[in-house]
C-alpha cells in the first residue's frame, strides 16, 4: 500500500470454504462480497492497516486497497453517518464497531438516521453494522455489551447474531445483500472457539435473516436463546438429558424481525419455556419473547415462562465477579429442573 | 495552575511564525517570541486564540448610498433575474404556508427563513446538477433551487398523501437522490457525516460530486458535526459547510453557542480553509460557493463558508421572539436580501421594475397553483402507517397485531 510498514503484509486470502473457526467464516464471507460486488466496501477503525481489532478485516486492505477498506478517526457517528450516505449513492457499507460498546455513540445515527430513512422517504439504507459483543473475557464494562435491547424498540433495524461458523458466514453474506439496515452482532468469545470449527460449502451460500434453528430436537422443555449462550444452553442440556429431561434449544440467530413463528411453535411443542440470553435480565429481549408467548401461546403451557440472564449490574471485570454477573450452564440446568418440576 | 501564574513564552506555531506572531491579537501576551531563537529552548508551544472581532465584509453602497449587492459578480443578467424568481418564489412559498398555517390546513410547525433566504439561494444556484445538498429547515431556497417543486413542499406541510413522503415525515424532511437533494432530520449536525458519506460514495464511483451541508451556529455545536467534518476533512473529501450564522437557535445567542467570533474561526480546527460572506448579499454568496465549490471539485478537500446573516422570525411561527434586545429586528430589516437584491438590479440596470414584477407575478401564479394542488391531496390512508419499516417486499407491513390473535 502507500505506506512502507515494518512488516510486510500478505495478502492471505481466505479458502473458500473449508473448515474454518467463526472469524475466518466471516472473513470469507467479506471477502466473498467484496469480490462479488463492487460496491461493497469496509469503513472503520484500524480495520485497514491493523485488519481490526480481531482480525476479522485481515489482509483485505492488500486486496482491496485504501478506496474500498477504509480506516477512520475515532468518530462512531461519523463512521454510521458515512455508511448511511455511502448506502444513499447505491454502495453497500460494512462499518465495523472495534467492540460493540461503541455503538453507543452512533445510537442517533443509527436509531434516527439508519432505520427511519426507508420510512420516512422510501430509501433504503443498505448496510451492515457489525462488531464484537458479548462478555466472558474479562474485559471489563466497556468492552463486553451485548446491545441487542437499546435496539430492539427501534423499527427499521435488522439484528443478528450468529452462533455457528456455517450461519456466521451465511448471515453476514446475507446482511450484506440486504436492502435494509443490519446490525451484525458477533460475539467475541466465539470467534477462535475450537469447538465451533465446522466445515462451510465451497460454493455461495447465504442464509436467510429472519430464522431461527432448532439446535437440538428435544420433548420436555425450550430453551430460546442465540449468540455465545446457545453453547451455555447445549452444555445445559447434555447434562439435563443425563438426569432424563430431553431439552429442545432454539437458535434465534435473528433478532429483529425475530422468528416468532418457530419461538411460538417451540413452546408450543414443549409447552415449557426457559429464555436465555447474556444481556441483563430487565428490559432484555426475553420480556419481549415472553410477552410474545404469553399473547399467542398461554393455553399451550404448562409453566410461566422462565428468563435466565445476566444480573442488572455493568458487567464486572475480575473474573468471579463476571461469573457471578452471567448466567452459566449450572444456572441453566438449575432453572431448567424447575421448570421440568412444575 | 492558575493562568496567570506562570510567564507565557508564547510561540506561535506552525508557518510564518515572525509574520503571525505580530498578528497574535488581544488574546496574546507581549511576549510572543519565535521558537527559532538560538539557544532559547522554550518549555512549550502558545497558540493565541483567533482574534475577538467578528469579520465582515464592507458593505456595498449604490451610487445613492443605498445597501445594495456586490458588484464583484460572474453572474449574467439573465441568471441574475433567475437567482431574484427563486428569492421571490422562496419568500411567496413561505407567506403562503403562514396562510395555510393559520387556516389551520398545516399539521405541524411552519419554520420560516425570512431575512436569510439569499444565503441558501445563492450558494445552492453555484452548484451544478450533479451536486448534493442538505439543507436545513430554514433553506428552503436551496431545495427549491434543486428541483424540488413547491407542491411537494405544501403537500409535506399539510400532511398530504401526494408528499414525497406520504404522509409520513414533516416539511423539507424527505429527499430526492435524483435531484441531488438529502433532506435533514431534526437532529441537528447529524447530515455532515451523512453528506460526507456521500461524496466518499461518489469518489469511490468516480462521480463528479460536490456535497453542500447547511448547518446553522446551534448545530455546529453538535457531536456529529464534528465527526462528520473531521473524517471529510481527514479524506480530503469535497464537502462544503454553509455555516449559518443568524444569530439563534431557537432563544439561544450565539454567544451562549461558542466562544470564537466567527462560526469560520472553526475551520481552522479542521485544517480546511474558511470564507465569511454577507448572506444578505445573494451575490456573494453565489459568488463565495462559485469559488469554494471549485475548490473542493479540484481536489481541495474540504471547506466552510459562513454566512452572516439574521434570523428575523422565531423559531416557528409559534415563538415571540421575547428574547430579542430592542432594536435588533428593525436593524437587521434594513438589511433584507430580497428589498436589497431588487435595489440592485434596479440601480444597475439589470431590469426595470415592470420585469421585476412580471417575475413575481410568475412566481405567485406558481404557488398559488401548486397550493391548490396540495390542497386536493387526500389525506393518507391510515393503514399505510404499517408500510415501508423494512423492504416490504421482504419484510410484511407492520399491522397492528389483534388481540388474542392466533395465528391459525
Amino acid at each position: 500500500m502507500s505506506t512502507a510498514t515494518k512488516k510486510e503484509h500478505k495478502s492471505n486470502r481466505p479458502e473458500r470454504g473449508g473448515v474454518v473457526t467463526f472469524v475466518e467464516a466471516i472473513r470469507q464471507g467479506l471477502w466473498e462480497e467484496m469480490e462479488r460486488d463492487p460496491s461493497v466496501f469496509l469503513i472503520g477503525e484500524d480495520v485497514g492497516i491493523y485488519g481490526g481489532a480481531f482480525k476479522v478485516t485481515d489482509g483485505l486492505l492488500d486486496e482491496f486497497g485504501e478506496g474500498r477498506v477504509i480506516d477512520t478517526p475515532i468518530s462512531e457517528a461519523a463512521i454510521v453517518g458515512a455508511a448511511c450516505g455511502a448506502a444513499l449513492m447505491g454502495m453497500r457499507p460494512v462499518a465495523e464497531f472495534q467492540f460493540i460498546d461503541f455503538i453507543t455513540p452512533a445510537f442517533d445515527m443509527l436509531t434516527n438516521y439508519a432505520a427511519k430513512c426507508r420510512y420516512r422517504w422510501g430509501a433504503g439504507v443498505a448496510a451492515v453494522f457489525r462488531g464484537p459483543c458479548g462478555a466472558g473475557v474479562h474485559a471489563g464494562p466497556f468492552h463486553s455489551l451485548n446491545a441487542e435491547a437499546f435496539f430492539m424498540n427501534t423499527a427499521g433495524l435488522k439484528m443478528v447474531e450468529p452462533s455457528t461458523a456455517y450461519d456466521a458466514k451465511g448471515l453476514i453474506k446475507a446482511a450484506i445483500r440486504d436492502p435494509d439496515p443490519v446490525l451484525f452482532f458477533e460475539h467475541k468469545k466465539l470467534y477462535r472457539l475450537p469447538r465451533l470449527r465446522e466445515e462451510v460449502p465451497v460454493d455461495d451460500y447465504t442464509v436467510e435473516i429472519g430464522k431461527a434453528r432448532t439446535r437440538r430436537e428435544g420433548r420436555d422443555l425450550s430453551v430460546i436463546t442465540f449468540g455465545a449462550q446457545v453453547l451455555t444452553a447445549l452444555d445445559a442440556a447434555e447434562e439435563l438429558e443425563r438426569e432424563g429431561l430431553d431439552v429442545e434449544v432454539l437458535d434465534l440467530r435473528t433478532l429483529a424481525p425475530m422468528d416468532r413463528e418457530a419461538v411460538l411453535a417451540t413452546a408450543r411443542k414443549t409447552s415449557k419455556v426457559l429464555i436465555l440470553h447474556e444481556a441483563s435480565r430487565t428490559g432484555g429481549i426475553g420480556g419481549e419473547i415472553a410477552a410474545t408467548i404469553a399473547e399467542e401461546a398461554f393455553e399451550w403451557l404448562d409453566a410461566p415462562v422462565v428468563r435466565v440472564a445476566a444480573t442488572d449490574t455493568p458487567v464486572p471485570y475480575s473474573p468471579p465477579l463476571e461469573e457471578y454477573h452471567l448466567p452459566q450452564v449450572r444456572d441453566v440446568v438449575d432453572a431448567a429442573r424447575k421448570l421440568a418440576a412444575y | 495552575m492558575k493562568n496567570g501564574s506562570t510567564t507565557k513564552t508564547a510561540t506561535r506555531a506552525g508557518k510564518g511564525e515572525k509574520g503571525e506572531a505580530k498578528e497574535a491579537g488581544a488574546g496574546a501576551s507581549a511576549e510572543v517570541q519565535s521558537s527559532n531563537g538560538a539557544g532559547e529552548a522554550q518549555p512549550f508551544v502558545f497558540l493565541p486564540p483567533p482574534p475577538a472581532e467578528a469579520l465582515s465584509v464592507p458593505d456595498p453602497l449604490s451610487e445613492r448610498g443605498e445597501l445594495v449587492c456586490t458588484s464583484e459578480t460572474t453572474l449574467a443578467p439573465a441568471q441574475m433575474l433567475e437567482l431574484y424568481r427563486w428569492l421571490q418564489l422562496t419568500r411567496l412559498v413561505e407567506e403562503k404556508l403562514v396562510n395555510l398555517y393559520r387556516q389551520t390546513k398545516v399539521v405541524g410547525g411552519v419554520f420560516r427563513s425570512l431575512g436569510q433566504e439569499a444565503t441558501a439561494v445563492g450558494t445552492c444556484y453555484a452548484l451544478r446538477r450533479q451536486d448534493f445538498i442538505s439543507p436545513l429547515i430554514r433553506d428552503l431556497g436551496a431545495v427549491l433551487v434543486k428541483g424540488i417543486r413547491p407542491r411537494e413542499i405544501f403537500a409535506q406541510y399539510m400532511a398530504k398523501a401526494w408528499g414525497p413522503s406520504e404522509g409520513r415525515d414533516l416539511n423539507i424532511h424527505f429527499g430526492d437522490v435524483e435531484r441531488g437533494f438529502i433532506g435533514p432530520i431534526s437532529h441537528l449536525g447529524d447530515m455532515i457525516p451523512v453528506m460526507t458519506g456521500i461524496v466518499l460514495a461518489a469518489r469511490m464511483q468516480k462521480k463528479d460530486v460536490v456535497a453542500v451541508a447547511y448547518i446553522g451556529d446551534g448545530g455546529m455545536s453538535t457531536g456529529a458535526f464534528h465527526e462528520g467534518l473531521n473524517f471529510a476533512a481527514v479524506q480530503r473529501l469535497p464537502l462544503v459547510i454553509v455555516a449559518e450564522h443568524n444569530w439563534y437557535a431557537y432563544s439561544t445567542p450565539t454567544s451562549k453557542q461558542c466562544a470564537v467570533a466567527n462560526l469560520a474561526d472553526k475551520a481552522a480546527g479542521y485544517g480546511i480553509p474558511g470564507y465569511v460572506v454577507d448572506g444578505n448579499d445573494v451575490l456573494a454568496c453565489y459568488e463565495v460557493m462559485r469559488e469554494a465549490a471549485e475548490f473542493a471539485r479540484s481536489g481541495g478537500g474540504s471547506a466552510l463558508i459562513e454566512a452572516k446573516t439574521y434570523r428575523r422570525k422565531g423559531h416557528a411561527e409559534h415563538d415571540d421572539q421575547r428574547y430579542l434586545p430592542e432594536g435588533e429586528l428593525e436593524a437587521w430589516e434594513k438589511r433584507d436580501p430580497l428589498e436589497r437584491y431588487q435595489r440592485h438590479l434596479l440601480s444597475n440596470g439589470v431590469a426595470a421594475q415592470g420585469a421585476l414584477d412580471e417575475i413575481t407575478a410568475d412566481a405567485r401564479r406558481e404557488v398559488e397553483e401548486d397550493a391548490a394542488w396540495a390542497e386536493s391531496s387526500p389525506m393518507p390512508e391510515t393503514e399505510k402507517a404499517a408500510y415501508n419499516v423494512f423492504d416490504n417486499s421482504r419484510v410484511p407491513p407492520a399491522f397492528r397485531p389483534k388481540v388474542f390473535g392466533r395465528d391459525e
